[in-house]
Protein backbone atom coordinates (compact mmCIF):
# COMPACT_ATOMS: atom_id res chain seq x y z
CA UNK A 1 0.00 0.00 0.00
CA UNK A 2 1.44 3.34 -1.03
CA UNK A 3 1.46 6.25 1.38
CA UNK A 4 2.01 9.99 1.05
CA UNK A 5 4.56 11.44 3.45
CA UNK A 6 4.86 15.19 4.15
CA UNK A 7 8.27 16.45 5.22
CA UNK A 8 7.35 19.55 7.20
CA UNK A 9 10.91 20.89 7.43
CA UNK A 10 11.41 20.82 3.64
CA UNK A 11 8.10 22.62 2.98
CA UNK A 12 8.03 26.32 2.07
CA UNK A 13 4.27 26.68 2.41
CA UNK A 14 3.75 27.68 -1.23
CA UNK A 15 0.35 25.97 -1.29
CA UNK A 16 0.64 24.44 -4.77
CA UNK A 17 -0.19 21.00 -3.36
CA UNK A 18 -3.28 22.46 -1.68
CA UNK A 19 -4.42 23.82 -5.05
CA UNK A 20 -4.09 20.52 -6.97
CA UNK A 21 -5.43 18.01 -4.40
CA UNK A 22 -8.61 16.54 -5.95
CA UNK A 23 -9.88 15.48 -2.52
CA UNK A 24 -9.22 18.88 -0.88
CA UNK A 25 -7.53 17.26 2.09
CA UNK A 26 -4.28 19.24 2.16
CA UNK A 27 -4.03 22.39 4.25
CA UNK A 28 -1.27 24.68 5.48
CA UNK A 29 -0.75 24.28 9.20
CA UNK A 30 -0.51 27.77 10.66
CA UNK A 31 -0.40 26.46 14.24
CA UNK A 32 3.13 25.16 14.09
CA UNK A 33 5.66 26.83 11.79
CA UNK A 34 8.69 24.88 10.61
CA UNK A 35 12.35 25.80 11.14
CA UNK A 36 12.33 28.07 8.08
CA UNK A 37 9.30 29.92 9.45
CA UNK A 38 6.83 28.64 6.87
CA UNK A 39 3.41 27.15 7.54
CA UNK A 40 3.93 23.59 6.28
CA UNK A 41 1.41 21.60 4.28
CA UNK A 42 -0.17 18.58 5.88
CA UNK A 43 -2.84 16.03 5.09
CA UNK A 44 -5.99 16.60 7.11
CA UNK A 45 -7.64 13.26 6.34
CA UNK A 46 -5.27 10.43 5.45
CA UNK A 47 -8.12 7.94 5.13
CA UNK A 48 -9.57 9.96 2.23
CA UNK A 49 -6.26 10.09 0.31
CA UNK A 50 -6.34 8.27 -3.03
CA UNK A 51 -2.54 8.53 -3.53
CA UNK A 52 -2.95 10.18 -6.93
CA UNK A 53 0.48 11.75 -6.54
CA UNK A 54 -0.58 15.19 -7.77
CA UNK A 55 0.83 16.89 -4.66
CA UNK A 56 4.20 15.14 -5.00
CA UNK A 57 4.32 15.97 -8.73
CA UNK A 58 3.81 19.70 -8.27
CA UNK A 59 5.85 20.16 -5.08
CA UNK A 60 8.91 22.27 -6.01
CA UNK A 61 10.87 21.20 -2.94
CA UNK A 62 10.26 17.46 -2.85
CA UNK A 63 8.66 17.87 0.57
CA UNK A 64 6.09 15.25 -0.43
CA UNK A 65 7.09 11.67 -1.10
CA UNK A 66 5.09 8.60 -2.02
CA UNK A 67 6.45 5.40 -0.55
CA UNK A 68 5.41 1.79 -0.86
CA UNK A 69 4.82 0.17 2.50
CA UNK B 1 -2.58 5.13 -7.88
CA UNK B 2 0.69 6.97 -8.31
CA UNK B 3 3.93 5.06 -8.37
CA UNK B 4 6.57 5.56 -5.76
CA UNK B 5 7.94 9.10 -5.76
CA UNK B 6 11.12 9.78 -3.82
CA UNK B 7 14.00 12.19 -4.13
CA UNK B 8 15.90 11.21 -7.32
CA UNK B 9 19.47 9.93 -6.95
CA UNK B 10 20.61 12.61 -9.40
CA UNK B 11 19.80 15.28 -6.79
CA UNK B 12 21.88 15.91 -3.68
CA UNK B 13 20.27 16.30 -0.25
CA UNK B 14 20.86 20.07 -0.33
CA UNK B 15 17.56 21.98 0.03
CA UNK B 16 16.84 24.36 -2.87
CA UNK B 17 17.32 28.06 -2.13
CA UNK B 18 14.49 28.99 -4.53
CA UNK B 19 11.54 31.08 -3.39
CA UNK B 20 8.36 29.27 -2.28
CA UNK B 21 6.44 27.96 -5.29
CA UNK B 22 9.25 28.52 -7.81
CA UNK B 23 9.07 26.00 -10.64
CA UNK B 24 12.86 25.68 -10.77
CA UNK B 25 12.48 22.99 -8.11
CA UNK B 26 9.99 21.09 -10.25
CA UNK B 27 12.21 21.21 -13.33
CA UNK B 28 15.30 20.21 -11.33
CA UNK B 29 13.37 17.15 -10.22
CA UNK B 30 12.24 16.35 -13.77
CA UNK B 31 15.80 16.55 -15.07
CA UNK B 32 17.07 14.39 -12.21
CA UNK B 33 14.31 11.83 -12.75
CA UNK B 34 15.18 11.63 -16.46
CA UNK B 35 18.86 11.10 -15.62
CA UNK B 36 17.95 8.40 -13.08
CA UNK B 37 15.56 6.69 -15.46
CA UNK B 38 18.09 6.55 -18.29
CA UNK B 39 20.79 5.34 -15.87
CA UNK B 40 23.30 7.99 -16.98
CA UNK B 41 24.05 9.72 -13.68
CA UNK B 42 27.64 8.48 -13.52
CA UNK B 43 28.52 9.93 -16.91
CA UNK B 44 26.45 13.12 -16.96
CA UNK B 45 28.04 16.57 -16.85
CA UNK B 46 25.76 19.53 -16.16
CA UNK B 47 26.61 23.13 -17.01
CA UNK B 48 25.17 25.61 -14.49
CA UNK B 49 24.12 29.08 -15.70
CA UNK B 50 24.15 32.51 -14.12
CA UNK B 51 20.78 33.50 -12.71
CA UNK B 52 18.60 31.98 -10.04
CA UNK B 53 19.82 28.50 -10.99
CA UNK B 54 23.46 29.49 -10.49
CA UNK B 55 23.68 27.07 -7.57
CA UNK B 56 22.53 24.14 -9.72
CA UNK B 57 25.96 22.63 -9.10
CA UNK B 58 24.99 22.21 -5.45
CA UNK B 59 21.78 20.41 -6.34
CA UNK B 60 22.53 18.00 -9.18
CA UNK B 61 24.38 14.91 -8.01
CA UNK B 62 26.32 14.73 -11.28
CA UNK B 63 29.55 16.33 -12.40
CA UNK B 64 28.87 20.03 -12.77
CA UNK B 65 30.59 23.05 -14.29
CA UNK B 66 29.75 26.71 -13.83
CA UNK B 67 29.80 28.86 -16.96
CA UNK B 68 29.99 32.63 -17.39
CA UNK B 69 26.66 34.32 -17.99
CA UNK B 70 25.06 32.94 -21.15
CA UNK B 71 28.08 30.87 -22.15
CA UNK B 72 26.81 27.49 -20.97
CA UNK B 73 26.29 26.17 -24.55
CA UNK B 74 29.88 27.15 -25.45
CA UNK B 75 31.23 25.36 -22.37
CA UNK B 76 28.99 22.38 -23.13
CA UNK B 77 30.34 22.31 -26.68
CA UNK B 78 33.89 22.02 -25.41
CA UNK B 79 32.97 19.42 -22.80
CA UNK B 80 31.06 17.27 -25.28
CA UNK B 81 33.78 17.43 -27.94
CA UNK B 82 36.52 16.50 -25.48
CA UNK B 83 34.43 13.83 -23.72
CA UNK B 84 31.99 12.60 -26.38
CA UNK B 85 30.97 9.59 -24.26
CA UNK B 86 29.65 11.83 -21.50
CA UNK B 87 26.11 13.20 -21.48
CA UNK B 88 26.26 16.99 -21.33
CA UNK B 89 23.35 19.24 -20.48
CA UNK B 90 22.96 22.93 -19.76
CA UNK B 91 20.32 24.42 -17.49
CA UNK B 92 19.64 28.06 -18.34
CA UNK B 93 17.13 30.78 -17.63
CA UNK B 94 15.73 33.28 -20.09
CA UNK B 95 18.03 36.13 -19.10
CA UNK B 96 20.97 33.78 -19.54
CA UNK B 97 19.94 31.97 -22.73
CA UNK B 98 17.86 34.44 -24.71
CA UNK B 99 19.65 37.67 -23.83
CA UNK B 100 23.36 37.63 -23.08
CA UNK B 101 23.74 34.05 -24.33
CA UNK B 102 21.75 34.45 -27.53
CA UNK B 103 24.84 34.09 -29.72
CA UNK B 104 26.13 30.99 -27.96
CA UNK B 105 22.83 29.13 -28.01
CA UNK B 106 22.11 30.02 -31.64
CA UNK B 107 25.48 28.84 -32.89
CA UNK B 108 25.51 25.73 -30.70
CA UNK B 109 22.14 24.80 -32.21
CA UNK B 110 23.26 25.69 -35.72
CA UNK B 111 26.39 23.56 -35.38
CA UNK B 112 24.19 20.72 -34.20
CA UNK B 113 26.23 20.15 -31.07
CA UNK B 114 25.13 16.89 -29.47
CA UNK B 115 24.04 18.47 -26.17
CA UNK B 116 20.78 18.89 -24.27
CA UNK B 117 19.61 22.34 -23.22
CA UNK B 118 16.97 22.91 -20.53
CA UNK B 119 15.64 26.45 -20.96
CA UNK B 120 13.57 27.98 -18.16
CA UNK B 121 11.41 30.81 -19.48
CA UNK B 122 9.70 32.83 -16.76
CA UNK B 123 9.62 36.14 -18.66
CA UNK B 124 11.79 38.12 -16.21
CA UNK B 125 15.29 38.30 -14.78
CA UNK B 126 14.62 36.57 -11.47
CA UNK B 127 17.85 36.76 -9.50
CA UNK B 128 18.54 40.46 -10.03
CA UNK B 129 15.06 41.64 -9.02
CA UNK B 130 12.55 41.05 -11.80
CA UNK B 131 13.86 43.25 -14.62
CA UNK B 132 12.47 43.01 -18.15
CA UNK B 133 13.94 40.15 -20.19
CA UNK B 134 13.75 39.57 -23.96
CA UNK B 135 10.98 37.11 -23.18
CA UNK B 136 8.85 39.55 -21.16
CA UNK B 137 5.30 39.71 -22.51
CA UNK B 138 3.92 42.86 -24.15
CA UNK B 139 2.32 45.03 -21.48
CA UNK B 140 3.93 43.06 -18.67
CA UNK B 141 4.96 45.22 -15.74
CA UNK B 142 8.48 44.61 -14.46
CA UNK B 143 10.89 46.74 -12.42
CA UNK B 144 12.38 48.15 -15.64
CA UNK B 145 9.08 48.40 -17.54
CA UNK B 146 6.86 49.99 -14.87
CA UNK B 147 4.22 50.98 -17.46
CA UNK B 148 4.26 47.60 -19.14
CA UNK B 149 6.52 46.41 -21.96
CA UNK B 150 6.09 48.71 -24.94
CA UNK B 151 7.24 47.26 -28.29
CA UNK B 152 8.19 50.75 -29.52
CA UNK B 153 10.85 50.94 -26.81
CA UNK B 154 11.89 47.40 -26.22
CA UNK B 155 10.70 45.22 -29.06
CA UNK B 156 8.72 42.05 -28.90
CA UNK B 157 8.98 38.85 -26.85
CA UNK B 158 11.70 36.61 -28.25
CA UNK B 159 10.51 33.11 -29.16
CA UNK B 160 13.59 30.97 -28.71
CA UNK B 161 12.00 27.61 -29.53
CA UNK B 162 10.72 28.90 -32.88
CA UNK B 163 14.01 30.68 -33.57
CA UNK B 164 16.22 27.67 -32.90
CA UNK B 165 13.88 25.35 -34.80
CA UNK B 166 14.91 27.23 -37.96
CA UNK B 167 18.55 26.14 -37.57
CA UNK B 168 19.46 23.09 -39.62
CA UNK B 169 21.62 21.66 -36.86
CA UNK B 170 18.88 21.32 -34.25
CA UNK B 171 17.43 17.82 -33.81
CA UNK B 172 14.70 18.31 -31.24
CA UNK B 173 13.06 21.52 -30.01
CA UNK B 174 9.95 21.47 -27.84
CA UNK B 175 8.19 23.99 -25.63
CA UNK B 176 6.46 22.62 -22.55
CA UNK B 177 5.02 24.17 -19.41
CA UNK B 178 5.17 23.45 -15.68
CA UNK B 179 1.91 25.11 -14.67
CA UNK B 180 -0.12 22.04 -13.71
CA UNK B 181 0.26 18.32 -13.09
CA UNK B 182 -0.49 17.02 -16.63
CA UNK B 183 1.88 19.57 -18.17
CA UNK B 184 4.59 18.77 -15.62
CA UNK B 185 4.34 15.10 -16.60
CA UNK B 186 4.54 16.02 -20.29
CA UNK B 187 7.55 18.20 -19.56
CA UNK B 188 9.24 15.26 -17.84
CA UNK B 189 8.69 13.07 -20.90
CA UNK B 190 10.09 15.76 -23.21
CA UNK B 191 13.19 16.22 -21.04
CA UNK B 192 13.82 12.49 -20.99
CA UNK B 193 13.42 12.33 -24.77
CA UNK B 194 15.94 15.14 -25.18
CA UNK B 195 18.51 13.21 -23.13
CA UNK B 196 17.73 10.06 -25.09
CA UNK B 197 18.36 11.88 -28.37
CA UNK B 198 21.77 12.90 -27.11
CA UNK B 199 22.57 9.30 -26.10
CA UNK B 200 21.59 8.22 -29.61
CA UNK B 201 23.81 10.91 -31.11
CA UNK B 202 20.99 12.71 -32.87
CA UNK B 203 22.32 16.18 -32.12
CA UNK B 204 21.20 19.38 -30.45
CA UNK B 205 18.03 19.33 -28.37
CA UNK B 206 16.38 22.09 -26.36
CA UNK B 207 13.36 21.91 -24.07
CA UNK B 208 11.86 25.31 -23.22
CA UNK B 209 9.86 25.14 -20.00
CA UNK B 210 7.38 27.94 -19.26
CA UNK B 211 7.90 28.70 -15.59
CA UNK B 212 6.84 31.03 -12.84
CA UNK B 213 8.49 33.75 -10.79
CA UNK B 214 5.90 34.41 -8.06
CA UNK B 215 8.19 36.76 -6.13
CA UNK B 216 9.01 39.12 -9.00
CA UNK B 217 5.58 38.86 -10.60
CA UNK B 218 4.05 39.90 -7.27
CA UNK B 219 1.73 36.92 -7.15
CA UNK B 220 1.10 33.93 -4.96
CA UNK B 221 2.50 30.66 -6.35
CA UNK B 222 -1.02 29.50 -7.25
CA UNK B 223 -1.83 32.80 -9.02
CA UNK B 224 1.49 32.57 -10.88
CA UNK B 225 0.63 29.09 -12.19
CA UNK B 226 -2.70 30.46 -13.39
CA UNK B 227 -0.93 33.39 -15.07
CA UNK B 228 1.31 31.00 -17.00
CA UNK B 229 -1.77 29.11 -18.12
CA UNK B 230 -3.76 32.21 -19.11
CA UNK B 231 -1.10 34.60 -20.43
CA UNK B 232 2.17 32.86 -21.18
CA UNK B 233 0.82 29.81 -22.99
CA UNK B 234 -1.19 32.15 -25.25
CA UNK B 235 1.96 34.08 -26.15
CA UNK B 236 4.29 31.06 -26.24
CA UNK B 237 2.37 28.17 -27.84
CA UNK B 238 3.33 24.75 -26.51
CA UNK B 239 4.39 21.97 -28.80
CA UNK B 240 7.16 20.32 -30.78
CA UNK B 241 8.87 22.79 -33.10
CA UNK B 242 11.40 20.42 -34.56
CA UNK B 243 11.93 16.69 -34.24
CA UNK B 244 14.23 14.82 -36.58
CA UNK B 245 12.96 11.67 -34.89
CA UNK B 246 14.20 8.39 -36.22
CA UNK B 247 15.17 9.79 -39.62
CA UNK B 248 18.68 11.04 -38.93
CA UNK B 249 20.39 8.97 -36.29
Amino acid sequence: MAKVIFNHQACKGCGLCVSVCPKHIIALSHEELNEKGYAPAECTDEAACIVCGFCATICPDMAIEIIEE
Amino acid sequence: MAKECRRPKALTDTPFHYCPGCTHGIVHRLVAEAIDHLGIREKTVGIAPVGCAVFAYNYFNTDMLEAAHGRAPAVATGMKRVRPDNIVFTYQGDGDLSSIGCAEITHAANRGENITVIFINNAVYGMTGGQMAPTTLLGQVTTTSPYGRDPKDSGYPLHMAELLATTRGAAYIERVSAHDVPHIRKAGQAIEKAFRYQMEGKGFSMIEVLSTCPTNWGMTPVQAMQWVKDEMVAQYPLGVYKDLGEKEA
